[in-house]
């Protein structure tokens, strides 16, 4: 039944979410602290555990990912609703952010390359 | 007419579900015609996002982009907080566990550098073009990680939607980035591999761009790259709004 892979979403979602804003209330901060990563973690186990006891289905399978493939239209609806206009006067910011990240990142793809080549027997 | 913008004013969020269909639609034949596929079509269906955006808000002066003419506010409710969210976490189910250990430390490595590299350079470019408050600062930093975790961590934080977009911005762009320069950078930082694939992934943490960039360079490499890249948004989105914004509130002092 794919609602149950619906379901199962739903609800790591609002153990995650619920979590997440009981652990900001908690510290203090008016803010939902890492709900969406813990309702990621509570699917990966729950996937891991329904698994292992042979009770993965397809329908299960079919209403997670069906919402995992939405995601990037639904990016595309939430670009879609960003105040661009009064963010296109902080234009170079964006792309000096972006450029001087994929450079460095790059360099310690090269960096990290080479010294696990030297480890390598 | 009128006819026809009530229709697609009435049925909001199925007028959305084809709006978004016809955009990526259109992005992947731009995609395969015009660039011969070198920019990943979500990038160029993310880009025509955000130039819908622009125009709904030269339209009708309001702060929610095309969400705020009436025929397309199922846009809104598509690109919302709860259905994001729920997306998202329905990402996780794609990632396998047993591949996930066997990528061993060296991904995780790559992960957490991959995260903490891009926060502080978007943190501190955002702080040098005079953002001093912990709420922007660590939404656009989030947002140099990838284009996801930068307005989770914004919505969480209650960050302002012009910093949300700068943020989206910069993870859009940096994606964009990725996926085109994968292809011509890997020669020279040793991308030939599955583990430097891994470490790839971990470090540049977009998806669409990892993935993009490294099915450009060579097909084989991507499940390595993606493996780790989907990591990325989890572990960004837990540590956006808790210890990076912690970590910043305890620099700006508020």
């Amino acid at each position: 039944m794919t609602i149950y892979g619906v379901a199962l979403l739903a609800i790591c979602t609002l153990i995650g979410v619920g979590l997440g804003d009981l652990l900001g209330m908690a510290l203090h901060v008016k803010a939902n602290v890492g709900g969406v990563g813990i309702a990621m973690v509570l699917l990966i186990s729950a996937r891991v555990w329904l698994s292992h006891r042979g009770a993965l289905s397809a329908g299960i399978k079919l209403g997670t990912e069906f919402w995992a493939t939405m995601y990037i239209p639904i990016v595309v609806a939430m670009a879609a609703q960003q105040n661009v206009l009064s963010a296109a006067s902080g234009g170079p910011m964006v792309v000096i952010a972006a450029v001087l990240t994929v450079a460095a990142c790059a360099g310690v793809v090269a960096l990290i390359s080479r010294i696990d080549k030297g480890e390598r027997p | 007419m009128s006819f026809l913008v009530d229709l697609l004013t009435k049925q909001g969020l199925v007028t959305a579900f084809a709006l978004v269909g016809v955009i990526i639609y259109l992005s992947h034949l731009i995609s395969k015609y015009l660039t011969g596929g070198r920019i990943h079509g979500s990038a160029i269906a993310i880009l025509a996002g955000l130039a819908l955006a622009y125009a709904g808000g030269r339209i009708t002066g309001g702060l929610k982009g095309i969400a705020d003419i009436p025929m397309f506010a199922g846009i809104g409710l598509l690109g919302g907080n709860l259905l994001r969210d729920f997306a998202i976490v329905a990402t996780a189910f794609e990632v396998d566990t047993v591949q996930a250990r066997r990528a061993g430390l060296l991904g995780a490595f790559a992960l957490g550098l991959g995260v903490i590299i891009p926060f502080t350079i978007g943190v501190v470019v955002a702080r040098f073009y005079g953002y001093t408050d912990a709420v922007s600062l660590t939404t656009i930093g989030t947002g140099a990680v990838t284009y996801i975790v930068g307005p989770v961590t914004g919505a969480a934080l209650g960050a302002s939607s012009p910093v949300m977009a700068l943020s989206i911005g910069v993870g859009v762009l940096k994606a964009i980035i990725v996926m085109i320069g994968t292809p011509f950078i890997a020669p020279f930082i040793g991308l030939n591999n599955p583990r430097s694939a891994m470490t790839y992934g971990g470090l540049m943490g977009t998806v669409s761009g990892v993935t993009g960039g490294l099915a450009a360079t060579d097909p084989t490499l991507v499940p390595y790259g993606a493996l780790i890249t989907t990591f990325h948004t989890g572990v960004g989105c837990l540590v956006g709004p808790s210890i990076l914004y912690f970590t910043v509130r305890a620099f700006t002092g508020g």
